[in-house]
């Protein structure tokens, strides 16, 4: 591929390839949403710097590629799962090979009667009202180039429907993992979670592969939070560093409903993240949290809306990011309050260290209020480790690399003390002393 | 000699602050070094830490017979140099538990000795605390964060307890205590102090030297050693003030 328009042209060559490893999936009603995005798609343009959303992030890379979407079958180990694993943790395990749900390596425990934990593909064969009812209402295709290619080639993904009432008490972990053979692959997952009324879920996107080759995931996942439902999502973006990671997740929070969500991502070339959280309806809270560690020549950009449509909702955004060698970082977030949404309480804060003078990070938060009784407060830092902090650590004989390490986790401690989940937080601490201290 | 400085010169920012500093220190000694505001009590301090931002333009250090000048500041402290901080840095997020377990397992490392584990690292700070008087909430708090003065500087002798230094230097550990936490911190002193190791305290005023006993006193002004005696020369600065060596500085070499 050379440009922008023959990757278009690729993709719209490729969907008939797709079409024809979908067999009898082509009948069920669901796939005239393909169809609908694939000439969508013909429409729309490839991102560039110059569209405002992507001014700072260059995807022109991706061209030189022909990632294939419709991915060969791989086989990966158990060894090779249980290394993404936290440590002493029961759960119920969600494990996707190349974009494919894989049922030998997946496990249900404690499931509550009525909830379902599984493959969105199997839903959709099996026109499950849920998904009929929800899926791509809220991630809607619009603009979003990636998103319609996504539902254009819609096959799998993770899809979890906890019903009025219900408690899914352990957390469900998800792990999609990228094994490349010898072409180089797209995978496409299509996330649904929908928590019922009074219910209460927490889920783990964790995205991984156990080597470092050139892959492209681009996934969408919508999240819908009916009243009164508590949901917790954490991301953990552990891609081969060589990697194109595009994801786009939509949050949809009915009255009173509770969403928390916390971004852990250090792999991938590229990583773009669009979240979007909207309040339908009072009362609501919604956390966004992010911790990005990146190095060599990585890019990680998140851009984040927080849609205050109605009153009295809370929002509290914290992203924080590491930065090493020449890598590359952006953060846009933006905080809209509509003119209904009184008595709005919005916070946001981005906080950055630059452990090199080749790193470079574009912060820009955007408030943008149209009620007047409201509060909301935003502030972003971008600096370097405390020196004075470090040389008190190394006079007690402690080494660069120790001490280095100790502050960065100092750094990072908030983010990763407010998830709730102890065996993630030992993990995630890990990542930082492998990354900082070795 | 556990520590001999020999014509010591320091540059910060371009400005010399140190203009020539001999001092020989051996085991078993205690050495105080008075000095009015500026005169570059804590240069000297930092200088021998290992600070970047000083710059020695002349002169050696000698630390047991090796150039300590050419090691590192984690290498100082491993190598048994301590510095206690004239103002302790406060560090948001790091306890003062881990800090001291990082530090004594990288210096054990260094010697070549195995880690502590568990058990016997929380009852040595459990002991050491002690010393202090140091309340068991702080282990678990942030280094220095939202301490009083006499707080910070009681966690510094308490880290120096911990850390067992052949060479300590206390810059102005005794300035805004009151009468109780200065008793305390000297008594932590005092009981810290052997045959084996040196302390070198930094004080402005001579009210700390009836607690801690020094075998002599150095005053250092304008980056020079300008007097050195016994310890009634502190009794004699006291009574006569800074003034008396400001004006008697062209006399005096000893
Ligand atoms: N980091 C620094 N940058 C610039 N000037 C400094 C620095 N540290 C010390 N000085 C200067 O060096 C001189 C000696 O300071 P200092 O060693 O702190 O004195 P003392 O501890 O005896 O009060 C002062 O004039 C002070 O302004
Ligand atoms: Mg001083």
């Amino acid at each position: 591929m050379e440009n922008k328009t023959d990757i278009k042209q690729y993709f719209i060559n490729q969907f008939d390839e797709f079409e024809k490893s979908l067999n009898g999936e082509k009948s069920s009603d669901f796939h005239k949403v393909r169809k609908d995005a694939i000439s969508k798609f013909a429409k729309l343009t490839f991102p560039t710097q110059k569209d405002e959303e992507w001014k700072y992030t260059n995807v022109s890379s991706l061209l030189k590629h022909n990632f294939s979407p419709v991915p060969v079958k791989e086989n990966v180990s158990s060894e090779t799962i249980n290394k993404f694993l936290f440590d002493k943790m029961e759960h119920s395990l969600l494990v996707f090979v190349n974009g494919n749900f894989s049922s030998e390596l997946s496990k249900l425990i404690d499931i509550p009667k009525g909830v379902v934990i599984g493959s969105l593909a199997e839903a959709l064969k099996n026109n499950n009202p849920i998904v009929k009812k929800h899926l791509g209402k809220y991630a809607e295709n619009d603009n979003y180039f990636f998103t319609t290619l996504s539902s254009a080639f819609t096959k799998d993904g993770a899809f979890i429907y906890v019903p009025d009432g219900k408690v899914v008490e352990d957390p469900i972990h998800i792990i999609f993992i990228t094994k490349s053979g010898s072409e180089k692959i797209l995978t496409q997952p299509r996330n649904l979670f929908v928590a019922g009324k009074n219910s209460e879920v927490t889920i783990i996107e964790h995205y991984v592969s156990d080597e470092d080759s050139i892959y492209f995931t681009n996934s969408v996942t919508e999240i819908v939070a009916d009243e009164n439902a508590i949901v917790d999502h954490i991301k953990l973006q552990e891609e081969s560093n060589k990697a194109f990671h595009i994801a786009r997740m939509e949050v949809d929070q009915e009255r009173s409903s509770n969403f928390s969500s916390h971004l852990i991502s250090h792999g991938a070339e590229i990583s773009r993240n669009d979240f979007n959280a909207k309040f339908n309806d009072d009362g609501s809270e919604c956390m966004l949290n992010g911790l990005f560690m990146i190095g060599d020549e990585q890019l990680f950009d998140a851009h984040t809306m927080i849609d205050h449509a109605k009153p009295h909702c809370n929002s509290h955004e914290h992203y924080k990011g590491i930065l090493q060698d020449k890598s590359k970082g952006v953060f846009n977030g933006k905080v809209m309050v509509r003119q209904d949404a009184q008595k709005t309480n919005a916070f946001q804060q981005n906080n950055t260290i630059l452990l090199s003078d080749d790193a470079v990070m574009n912060t820009k938060p955007q408030l943008e209020i149209f009620a007047d009784d409201v509060k909301c407060s935003h502030g972003a830092t971008i600096g370097k480790l405390n020196d004075e902090a470090k040389f008190y650590l190394k006079s007690r004989g402690i080494g660069e690399d120790a001490a280095t390490a100790i502050l960065i986790h100092a750094f990072a401690s908030d983010v990763i003390t407010s998830i709730k989940i102890p065996a993630l937080r030992d993990y995630l601490e890990e990542i930082i002393t492998k990354r900082f201290n070795q | 000699m556990l520590l001999e400085i020999n014509n010591l010169h320091a540059n910060v920012e371009g400005n010399e602050i140190l203009k020539g500093i001999n001092l020989k220190v051996n085991a078993g000694e205690v050495h105080a070094i008075m000095g009015p505001n500026g005169s570059g009590k804590s240069t000297l301090a930092s200088v021998l830490a290992g600070k970047e931002e000083y710059e020695v333009t002349e002169g050696e250090v000698l630390y047991n017979g090796k150039n300590l000048l050419e090691l590192s500041t984690e290498d100082r402290a491993r190598e048994g140099v301590f510095l206690a901080f004239q103002y302790p840095v406060e560090i948001p997020g790091v306890s003062n538990t881990n800090l001291l377990k990082t530090a004594v397992n990288e210096i054990r490392k260094y010697r070549g000795e195995e880690e502590l584990d568990s058990m016997d690292f929380l009852s040595l700070l459990k002991e050491k605390s002690k010393l202090v008087e140091l309340d068991q909430k702080f282990l678990s708090r942030a280094v220095n964060e939202g301490f009083s003065g006499g707080e910070k500087k009681r966690n510094e002798i308490f880290q120096m307890a911990v850390l067992n230094p052949k060479l300590s230097i206390l810059d102005e550990t005794d300035s805004g205590l009151d009468i109780d936490a200065l008793r305390i911190v000297a008594n932590g002193v005092n009981k810290l102090k052997t045959k084996e190791n040196a302390t070198i305290v930094v004080t402005h005023y001579q009210r700390l030297l009836d607690y801690i006993i020094p075998d002599f006193v150095h005053v250092l002004y304008k980056g020079k050693i300008v007097k050195s005696g016994g310890k009634e020369l502190a009794l004699e600065l006291e009574e006569k003030g800074y003034d008396w060596v400001k004006s008697d500085k062209a006399e005096a070499v000893v």
